[in-house]
């Protein structure tokens, strides 16, 4: 790895000490030697066990929970159902007044997706809790599953999530965000070539390490320890006080040595159970995902759909550009519809186009919630932006990176979102890049810059 | 029958801190009696280094050796408010919290100093060893655990302070979509060459070549270490990663990672790496963030380097052998 120094060295304060140096990391010792505390790296005398008893179906109206023979097994100490739970429908972006609550912690009425928490099983030790599990009897009738983002769109499909009232998120009014900057279908009209491709990014799993989990227990003052996995301390915090019913002064929660988290541990969807289950025992509890509950019901990389038209003209300048976003949420928001919002305020690339269409959709489904992960809002789009820029670049016969070169936004260039772009670097990016791969480009594109001739017609 | 070879490209940028703001983190520094420094966070570690990042930041803006720096974070009791580690928002987050803290309380421990020298506070510097010493004058000096003594035990002083940083918070318009997502991106632009087997439909990456802007690497081993980990991620994401292969349809979901396929440590190619740095504005040191981006630009420039090599367009994340071979049978 080198620096190229020379670029942007006039913007750059030299003379630094620590910042820029090579320094051996805080925690390696403790991490390379096995010793680091990560959250089931404590062990607590009368430590109880909680597993969950999951829905079997994707869709399902609940007829009745029988826990009689579960509550007979030796070692069980309490089942917890949603009536236990004081807040039970609730949403974690409720922090920051985003969204509406539309996920129960214990599903009581209907289940939604294959997986869900219906019954929460606490016992002496984890044998006990699975066996509790498989005595708890549910009778379900089972309903019409939608799974495919554009088929949940249809009229007449099965409705997932009646909080919502219908399969999408409501942005203001509208069932997706726009973003509109002049006008694209004149554009069109003017372009010398129009083209429109369909895109489409798979499910993918966070795939850490350590899976989702927590340990809490009751301290000796009325307060209750929680130590967690969770990415986002005070927001985990803040949400399961809402849910448990404590002020947040009762709560105090220990983490921040993490194996792994590329999102997956941003959801809060083991603490608000685990504690709710110390207050109601008054013993520590452990809650750990198994493998199989991190791949198939913690929350993932969603799938998402794109249909993306672009006009081109015969010089290679981007003229107009419409995409068609949608993004599986699965049954819940999670953070999902924050998620479209950044792939909206992304688009259309680090690209100028003078026209630009964008509607941004979060589709409900009956499948696991997806939530945040590395990426998160662009990883799809960049796949589906990057491999339609190389189409245009071969239709219009220019060199791919001569191409992004040309398109390129520069200093004081309007982006899709109303603001002045500052503080571009992308042809500088490339052209390194060549020069590194050795692949050629034309002196008149290495002499451009960042810097120069951006905030008007490009040409 | 052949091992065909293409070459393709992506360049793209990523936005720096949750979007659309609205989310503040705190930092506390204070000094042990004898002038080594805790920093006090609620941020997490989720193995990207955030604590190194806070101690060089924090020494760096103190003007002490990072040595005598210590990060705690992960407790909620001691640590004030951080909004999370994710949206790539730790360095650029976190880091400016810790150096409005480390100023102030620099300014107090060179209060302190100039007290002892009997000198004005504002003729003072630190060299960065754990001395204070008079502009101009390296003769006429202070160690850092003098002055915390005598600003502790004689003069009554707190060597400490507080931060916060926080980008407001922006509302979307819902009829244009006028927004202020984030104030800073990060840049990259990735070259990637690969191998694919028109028999067995198998594509195999042999180089990625990238030039990231990142803003300034607060510390180049560990964006090194960022950087090969996402483009590991990012061949993964394109070529192996799905819990549903065939989605909609959800079978063959994966129970363990002997159903999830990732390519192992073997399977690494070779990476080539260049570092451009144009400061951030509003970055500490100009700092700006590549933990996540790094893992996305080899997914498109890995589809595009399959077209080059067998004409086969996969516009459906991610590219399996199957795919590809399908592809292949398509437009033979």
């Amino acid at each position: 790895m080198e620096f190229r120094k020379e670029f942007f060295a006039d913007e750059r304060e030299e003379g630094l000490r620590e910042v820029g140096a090579v320094r051996p990391r805080q925690d390696a010792l403790g991490h390379v030697t096995g010793r680091s505390r990560f959250y089931d790296d404590h062990k607590f005398a009368g430590m109880l066990h909680l597993k969950m008893v999951r829905s079997p179906h994707p869709h399902a109206r609940i007829r009745s929970i029988d826990t009689h023979q579960a509550e007979r097994v030796q070692g069980v100490k309490r089942i917890i159902q949603a009536a236990d739970v004081p807040k039970n429908i609730h949403t974690i972006l409720r922090l920051i007044d985003f969204g509406i609550d539309d996920e129960p912690v214990l599903a009581f009425d209907k289940v939604r997706y294959t997986g869900e928490p219906i019954a929460a099983v606490v016992a002496e030790t984890e044998q006990a809790a699975y066996e509790g599990v498989s005595k708890v009897r549910i009778d379900y009738e089972q309903l019409p599953a939608v799974y495919d983002i554009e088929k949940a769109l249809e009229p007449g499909a099965p409705l997932v999530n009646e909080y919502h009232g219908q399969n999408f998120f409501d942005y203001n009014g509208y069932d997706h965000q726009k973003v509109r900057l002049g006008d694209v279908e004149k554009a069109f009209a003017q372009a010398d070539h129009v083209i429109e491709e369909r895109y489409r990014m798979s499910p993918m799993e966070h795939a850490t390490t350590e899976t989702n989990g927590c340990i809490a227990r009751p301290d000796t003052d009325g307060r209750y320890i929680c130590h967690t996995s969770s990415q986002a301390l005070f927001f985990s915090l803040e949400n399961v006080a809402l849910i448990v019913g404590l002020p947040s002064n009762k709560l105090h929660f220990i983490g921040g040595t993490v194996g792994g988290g590329f999102g997956g541990k941003n959801d809060t969807v083991v603490e608000p159970i685990t504690v709710l289950a110390a207050m109601l025992t008054q013993r520590p509890v452990r809650y750990s995902f198994t493998r199989t509950e991190e791949m198939q019901v913690s929350s993932h990389r969603g799938a998402e759909l794109f249909y993306i038209k672009d006009g081109v003209m015969n010089d290679g300048r981007i003229v107009a550009r419409k995409i068609r976003f949608y993004a599986d949420s699965g049954a819940y928001s999670r953070l999902s519809p924050y998620g479209v919002l950044k792939a909206a305020a992304h688009m259309p690339g680090p690209y100028t186009i003078p026209n630009v269409w964008i509607d941004a959709r979060c589709v409900y489904t009956n499948r696991t919630p997806s939530s945040s992960m590395r990426g998160f809002g662009v990883t799809g789009a960049d796949f589906a932006l990057e491999v339609q820029m190389d189409k245009l670049a071969r239709l219009v016969g220019i060199d791919p990176m001569e191409f992004r070169i040309l398109n390129a936004y520069r200093d004081g260039d309007m982006k899709a979102h109303h603001r002045t772009t500052s503080g571009a670097a992308l042809i500088e990016c490339v052209q390194a890049a060549a020069e590194l791969a050795d692949w050629p480009i034309g002196d008149r594109y290495r002499a451009m810059s960042s810097r120069q001739g951006g905030g008007g017609e490009r040409g | 029958m052949a091992k065909r070879r293409g070459k393709g490209i992506a360049s793209v940028n990523y936005p720096i801190g949750m979007n659309l703001g609205g989310d503040p983190s705190q930092a506390l520094v204070h000094a042990m009696p004898t002038g080594k420094f805790m920093v006090s966070l609620s941020s997490v570690d989720l193995g990207q280094g955030m604590k190194t990042m806070a101690r060089q930041v924090c020494a760096e803006a103190l003007g002490v050796p990072s040595d005598d720096v210590y990060v705690d974070t992960g407790d909620t009791d001691t640590g004030p408010h951080c909004m999370g580690s994710f949206a790539s928002r730790g360095t650029h987050r976190v880091g400016n919290a810790v150096i409005m803290a480390a100023k102030e309380a620099r300014a107090v421990l060179l209060e302190a100093a100039a007290e002892k020298l009997e000198v004005e506070a504002g003729d003072l510097d630190t060299d960065g060893a754990g001395n204070i010493h008079v502009r101009g004058d390296p003769g006429k000096s202070i160690t850092v655990t003098e002055a915390s003594l005598a600003g502790q035990f004689e003069q009554g002083r707190t060597i400490s302070g507080r931060g916060i940083f926080l980008v407001p918070l922006s509302h979307p318009d819902p009829e244009t979509g006028s927004m202020t997502p984030v104030t800073c991106y990060a840049h990259a632009c990735t070259v990637v060459e690969v191998e694919v087997d028109d028999e067995t439909g198998v594509v195999t990456v042999l180089s990625i070549k990238s030039a990231y802007e990142i803003g300034r690497g607060i510390n180049p081993k560990m964006v090194e270490q960022q950087l090969v980990g996402g483009a590991w991620m990012g061949i993964s994401h394109a070529l192996y990663e799905t819990t549903e292969p065939y989605y909609p349809d959800r079978a063959h979901m994966p129970r363990d990672f002997t159903g999830y396929p990732m390519p192992g440590p073997g399977d690494i190619c070779e990476i080539d790496l260049v570092i451009l740095e144009r400061p951030a504005k509003d970055g500490p040191y100009g700092a700006k963030g590549c933990g996540e981006m790094c893992a996305t630009p080899p997914i498109p420039a890995i589809a595009n380097a399959i077209f080059d090599a067998v004409g086969v367009r996969i516009d459906d994340m991610p590219f399996t052998p199957e795919k590809v071979l399908k592809g292949i049978k398509a437009v033979r």
